[in-house]
């Protein structure tokens, strides 16, 4: 015999001791598939045969058997399952994870089994348990299916059996499109012709073999039920639709069938209009639907009014409850429609949702699910989602068909994108594309959380945070404990040719996130004001960041960089100068303090010792030692005071701009870095008083003249007063020998180290004990910190939904909070 | 790091026996910090100066304690100003002239001028006066270019041991910072070096205070010790001290008290519960179950200590504007001086967790009226009562807010005054309850 099981799904073996069930599972089933209830007695009891271990084996088989079908996967209980009390609980599980059970009986004549058994020396139970089993087993038969069993398959001994396994009804992922996704049409042929013809559709269905999936509500309110359902029935009979059915039609297929239903929302009309103009075959249509269909290789799912990730490819009741009338409280808000909870707000889920059934005013995407019904009947519009492209196509209604109960939600009114806890707490994996997994230990979480629930900006445009920098091996030159050599020589051994030295600029990192117009903030981000300038830990640099935001985007317009990059907005990382800006008081209180208490106490005790050199005391060589103190000290207030000046107001700030971080065209972590400052230099250009330009030097590593000049140059650069250089990857993004390289290597010049390491920390006996310095961590941190960062990025230029930016972004914060020594 | 102590009392060579050291010698004393030194850069009849120079290596040093910033290790003035190092090493070096032994002396006034180039003082010259004025000295501060430290000259006429002994108090005390751990053995040093001089001194329990590195149990010991077992007040928060004088708090938690009371719930969820006031009271009012929320891991654990004893109250550790499913199936939910601590941008999550997901039946939230504050005297205008408001509201402001709530997730609301009522400016705090 043939036996179709629909995969996933329960399958429950029966059968008195010795009938056959475990060389039935094994000749079937996978050994991974069965779960044996001897089994499970054994690895409580270490005896399989151990009945007074049944209690607790059972109990570990149902847990086995719930987590198997919470994951989908086919699972087999091979237990006699005679009694009716055995069987309930699984039927519950399978009902619980919305699955059917199906039982399969092998049906032995009793003296088989206790032949059987007689052979065995470990099942000395006796006749009368497999008499009793027998007879418990014949007597249950016919009450299985009401028990719950959606199907019951008897087995006679000796049966030669077949099992064919066939994906589950709604599981349709072996449909790949591409597809066109259209939302509720409620008898509107009209604007239904009319879409079906602009998305290229004929007769003979598209000449690029696209297809329709329908999410439904095609009966009901409007004016031509009768030819939607001709239309939409010939699509499907053609293979060229794919048809959810919606509540609405549901109900009508109700009606027709004979069933006694309440004639409201339309359908009157529905009714009215099929008996003047008769469908043929409309019952069999509306009952053959599935409530929804997972597509795609199981990236797409459609259903009529939505689809949970737990409910998805499944079959129950209530998944086709919910895909017939969605999340509802059962409650009825002041219009007396039901009041609906927000699923989508809670969806986590792989698989793109698309829906109708509740009319918007314009469909937009919520954590990966859109609702594309525009209230065609309701004089709003019929909406198609192109998939995979993700485009819509929309047709407006010709007139306003049937009045709404309420209006259509518009855009603003409807929630925004609420974050989740569970988006952020407890330990995380982010899979990032540049560095596979990133892993985001629980008090890493945990203390992020105050930092970005307190201070940092909306997360809505925290769409990036960069990634901390390592700074060069330890130079080995006696007097320096950075030094260039270092950081060419490791990408060298990283097998790069080309980097790129860039001028450290000594104020403070500030990503800049620069929208058009208040409509694009609006719509790509979501947030209030037209962008947003914030610092390295996410917090908002500025109190209204509207005029330095509008200064950027003058710059960009004269710069034509909304045409060269395509897009409404962009992302800049920059420097935001003087570093006291930002770090006044951290300055005053602690820079400025220590160098005036270090040069009043170093000039009275040099006086003193002068005085006592002069009366002939032995003091010359603590007198010499306190002078080149007294030096370093005044090096290390020049130091701090060089990255001072006073900040009134926006034009005594600078923007020094060194990377283009993403756009509507991408995000550019492969584009190299001559790309970064071509555009930079044009922000420059187009406002050279306020935005800064970054020096460089393109390095040849294979060449020791090109080495030396950059060399040089950095040498200049620090002994002028700045901060160093960044020596970066020529390419930006770059695999070395052993996997990603470093995004960038800082090299500080020797006074800036003073406001790092301390005043005096270039003393011989101090910068000795200097030298050994731990960077594996650091360097360590900021790969996994880069590849999150850029990862973030290009989740949102792929339009993915707040939470999965939000992940990267919080765990870069989280990563942040592992200690580390400060002066690297 | 410079202590110069001169004489003109004559000969004034006699500090060289004063202090055990020789003018005429350049002495160096190895400390666990570095090295000091003791010379003389004059000595005549007529004037003596000693000097006590310390070099200290800033690399082996490393300072204890918490600091928002994160470089204060290596960046900070240990190595140039007279700190608690300093008084290690006047114990170490000037061991004899600090206990006044060599009698006849020691037991003498002198006319004495003590210079410290760089003195952290915490608290400024004002304190500096109040610390050393009483004590019979002329008091001579200098601007240093530094907003937490000063040049500091002291003159008078006394015993050696006695101006040594005020600088090895007083010195840690102006700086408010010790780079060691104190205990119980610290107060018996505090008592014996104090003698004499610290139970009639003005400031002696800022001193106490201080010099015991604010450890309340060893502050308490101290002060009973030296008659003055007053309660210590903490070093509160800024809000609470401008608050007190109405003791606002308690009449504000006891209002949520008794309208969560009346609304007749039976779990509560107290969102941002801080160290638990709230909860504490809340747990002895008979409640099934009662649930506290804050963002603050280190309130967490005050709160979990203060609530030990406490059955039926879990602490989440949570940020308000993430939506927490724990939240929901309370019937009553508190935000207590709580919105005011969010961005405006970031109100809107915090509707949607609260009113949107956790939905209790009773919402009471408290916050402060800005209206109010002209009547605090000690605020200055403009300013919020405590530095991390992110805003605060008139009473227009808030009901306007509360109109917003109640029409997106269907509550009703009310308005009570916490606090004494002006007639004008309404009451300091003001609350509403929303019910649905």
């Amino acid at each position: 015999m043939k036996i179709e099981l629909g995969d996933p799904c329960l399958v429950v073996l029966m059968g008195a001791s010795g009938s056959g069930k475990s060389t039935f599972a094994a000749e079937h089933f996978l050994p991974t598939e069965t779960v044996s209830s001897d089994f499970c007695r054994a690895l409580v009891a270490d005896d399989a045969n151990d009945q007074s271990a049944s209690q607790d084996a059972f109990a570990v088989l149902h847990e086995i058997v719930g987590r198997r079908l919470k994951r989908g996967r086919l699972t087999v209980i091979d237990a006699t399952n005679v009694q009716k009390e055995a069987r309930a609980p699984l039927v519950r599980i399978a009902r619980e994870h919305d699955l059917f059970a199906t039982s399969i009986v092998l049906d032995v004549p009793e003296s088989v089994c206790q032949a059987r058994n007689a052979t065995r020396p470990d099942r000395d139970f006796g006749e009368h348990v497999i008499r009793r089993q027998s007879r418990e087993l014949r007597r249950s038969l016919r009450f299985l299916q009401r028990e719950g069993f959606r199907h019951v398959h008897v087995v006679k001994d000796g049966e030669a059996v077949e099992i064919v396994r066939a994906p589950l009804w709604t599981n349709r992922s072996v449909e790949q499109g591409p597809f066109d996704i259209v939302g509720d049409v409620h008898g509107c042929r009209e604007e239904l012709d009319a879409l079906l013809s602009q998305l290229g559709y004929g007769e003979d269905g598209h000449p690029d073999g696209r297809r329709l999936v329908f999410v439904g509500d095609y009966v009901d309110r409007g004016p031509d039920t009768p030819g939607v359902l001709r239309t939409v029935m010939r699509l499907t009979e053609r293979g060229h639709a794919i048809c959810m059915p919606g509540n609405h039609d549901f109900k009508l297929a109700r009606k027709l069938g004979g069933r006694d239903v309440r004639i409201t929302h339309g359908l009157a009309e529905s009714l009215e209009q099929l008996e003047a103009d008769p469908v043929e075959g409309v019952l069999d249509f509306l009952k053959g639907m599935t409530s929804h269909a997972v597509l795609d290789g199981g990236r797409l799912v459609v259903a009529h009014a939505g689809m949970p990730e737990h409910y998805q490819g499944r079959s129950s009741r209530r998944v086709r409850e919910f895909a017939l009338y969605g999340d509802t409280t059962g409650e009825t808000d002041e219009f007396g429609l039901p009041v609906r909870l927000d699923w989508a707000a809670d969806y986590r889920g792989h698989a793109t949702v698309v829906y109708g059934h509740t009319p918007v005013a314009s469909p937009e995407w919520h954590n990966n699910t859109i609702n594309i019904d525009t209230g065609c009947v309701f004089g709003g519009a019929l909406t198609a989602l192109r998939w995979p492209e993700k485009e819509l196509v929309s047709v407006p209604a010709a007139r306003e068909y049937y009045a709404p109960a309420k209006p259509l939600i518009p855009l603003e009114e409807r929630p925004d994108q609420l974050l989740d806890l569970d988006d952020i707490a407890g330990k995380r994996i982010v899979q990032t594309r540049l560095a596979r997994t990133v892993t985001i230990r629980e008090e890493s979480a945990a203390g992020a959380m105050e930092v970005m629930s307190r201070f940092a900006t909306d997360p809505r445009w925290l769409v990036y945070l960069p990634p901390t920098m390592a700074p060069t091996a330890t130079s080995q030159r006696p007097d320096a404990l950075e030094y260039p050599t270092e950081a060419f020589a490791e990408y060298r051994a990283e097998g790069l040719t080309s980097v790129i030295c860039e001028e450290k600029h000594m104020g403070s990192r500030a990503i800049a996130v620069v929208c058009r117009d208040e409509s694009v903030a609006k719509a790509r981000f979501g947030g209030e004001g037209t962008g947003a300038l914030y610092t390295r830990t996410g917090r908002p640099f500025l109190d209204d960041a509207e005029p330095a935001l509008a200064r950027i985007r003058e710059a960009a317009t004269r710069a034509g960089l909304w045409e060269k990059l395509e897009s409404d907005w962009f992302v800049l990382d920059c420097e935001l100068l003087p570093w006291s800006a930002k770090a006044q008081e951290l300055i005053e209180r602690q820079y400025a303090s220590v160098g005036a208490a270090g040069t009043a106490a170093l000039g009275a005790t040099t006086n003193v010792l002068e005085t006592a050199l002069a009366r002939g005391l032995d003091v010359g060589a603590l007198l010499e030692r306190t002078q080149g103190r007294a030096a370093r000290v005044s090096g290390y207030v020049d130091a701090y005071r060089r990255y001072n000046w006073p900040v009134a107001g926006l034009e005594d700030l600078r923007l020094a701009p060194f990377h283009v971080l993403a756009a509507e065209s991408g995000a550019f972590a492969e584009r190299d870095h001559s790309w970064h400052l071509e555009l930079c230099d044009a922000l420059v250009d187009a406002d050279p008083d306020w935005i800064r330009r970054t020096e460089r030097r393109v390095v040849d590593l294979t060449s020791p003249e090109s080495e030396a000049e950059a060399t040089a140059w950095w040498e200049a650069l620090t002994a002028a007063g700045g901060e160093g250089m960044v020596v970066k990857p020529f390419a930006f993004t770059t695999r070395g020998r052993r996997g990603l390289a470093q995004p960038g290597i800082k090299c500080r010049g020797r006074e800036y180290l003073r406001i790092i390491y301390g005043p005096e920390y270039d003393a011989p006996d101090q910068i000795s004990r200097l030298r050994s310095r731990g960077l594996a961590r650091k360097r360590s941190m900021a790969g996994r910190e880069f590849a999150l960062g850029i990862e973030a990025l290009e989740r949102f230029v792929r339009g993915e939904p707040l939470y999965r930016v939000h992940e990267c972004v919080f765990a870069v914060l989280a990563l942040e909070s592992e200690p580390v020594d400060p002066r690297l | 790091m410079l202590l110069s102590i001169s004489t003109t009392h004559r000969p004034a060579t006699d500090l060289g026996f004063l202090l055990h050291k020789h003018p005429d010698r350049v002495q160096e004393f190895r400390l666990p910090f570095g090295v000091a030194h003791v010379l003389y850069p004059e000595a005549t009849e007529e004037r003596c100066t000693a000097a006590l120079v310390l070099e200290i290596d800033p690399v082996g040093l490393t300072r204890r304690g918490k600091s928002a910033f994160a470089l204060a290790e290596y960046v900070n003035d240990r190595p140039y100003v007279a700190s608690s190092l300093l008084s290690v090493a006047l114990v170490t070096v000037f061991k004899t002239a600090l206990e006044g032994q060599k009698p006849e002396l020691a037991a003498t006034p002198i006319p004495l001028v003590a210079e410290l180039p760089a003195v952290p003082a915490r608290g400024g010259e004002e304190l500096v006066r109040r610390l050393f004025e009483p004590l019979g000295y002329a008091v001579e501060v200098r601007e240093i270019g530094s907003a937490r430290h000063v040049g500091l000259t002291l003159k008078a006429t006394t015993r050696l041991s006695a101006l040594l002994t005020h600088l090895y108090v007083l010195l840690p005390v102006l700086d408010d910072e010790k780079h060691y751990w104190v205990d119980e053995a610290e107060i018996e040093k505090l008592l014996r070096r104090g003698e004499g001089w610290l139970p009639q001194h003005p400031e002696r329990a800022l001193i106490t205070r201080r010099y015991l590195k604010h450890e309340k149990r060893l502050v308490f010991g101290a002060l009973q010790a030296l008659d003055e077992a007053q309660p210590v007040e903490a070093d509160g928060e800024q809000e609470e001290a401008l608050e007190r004088p109405v003791s606002l708090r308690d009449q504000r938690l006891g209002t949520v008290q008794a309208v969560l009371k009346t609304a007749g719930a039976r779990s509560v969820l107290d969102l941002g519960c801080g160290a638990g006031a709230l909860l504490e009271r809340l747990a002895k009012d008979g409640y099934e179950r009662l649930t506290g929320a804050d963002v603050s891991a280190r309130a967490l654990e005050i709160a979990e200590r203060r609530l030990r004893d406490a059955r039926n109250v879990t602490l989440l550790h949570s940020p308000l504007t993430y939506r927490d499913k724990r939240f929901r199936g309370h019937d009553a939910a508190a935000l207590v001086e709580v919105i005011e601590h969010l961005d405006p941008p970031r109100l809107r999550a915090l509707e949607q967790n609260v009113f949107g997901s956790a939905q209790p039946a009773t919402v009471v939230v408290t916050t402060p009226n800005r209206e109010y504050n002209r009547l605090w005297e000690t605020l200055p205008a403009g300013e919020f009562r405590h530095g991390d408001h992110r805003f605060e509201w008139t009473r227009a402001e808030f009901a306007a807010w509360a109109g917003h709530v109640t029409e997106s997730y269907g509550y009703g609301v009310r308005f009570l005054p916490v606090g004494p009522e002006d007639p004008e400016a309404g009451p300091p705090t003001q609350m509403a309850v929303f019910e649905r």
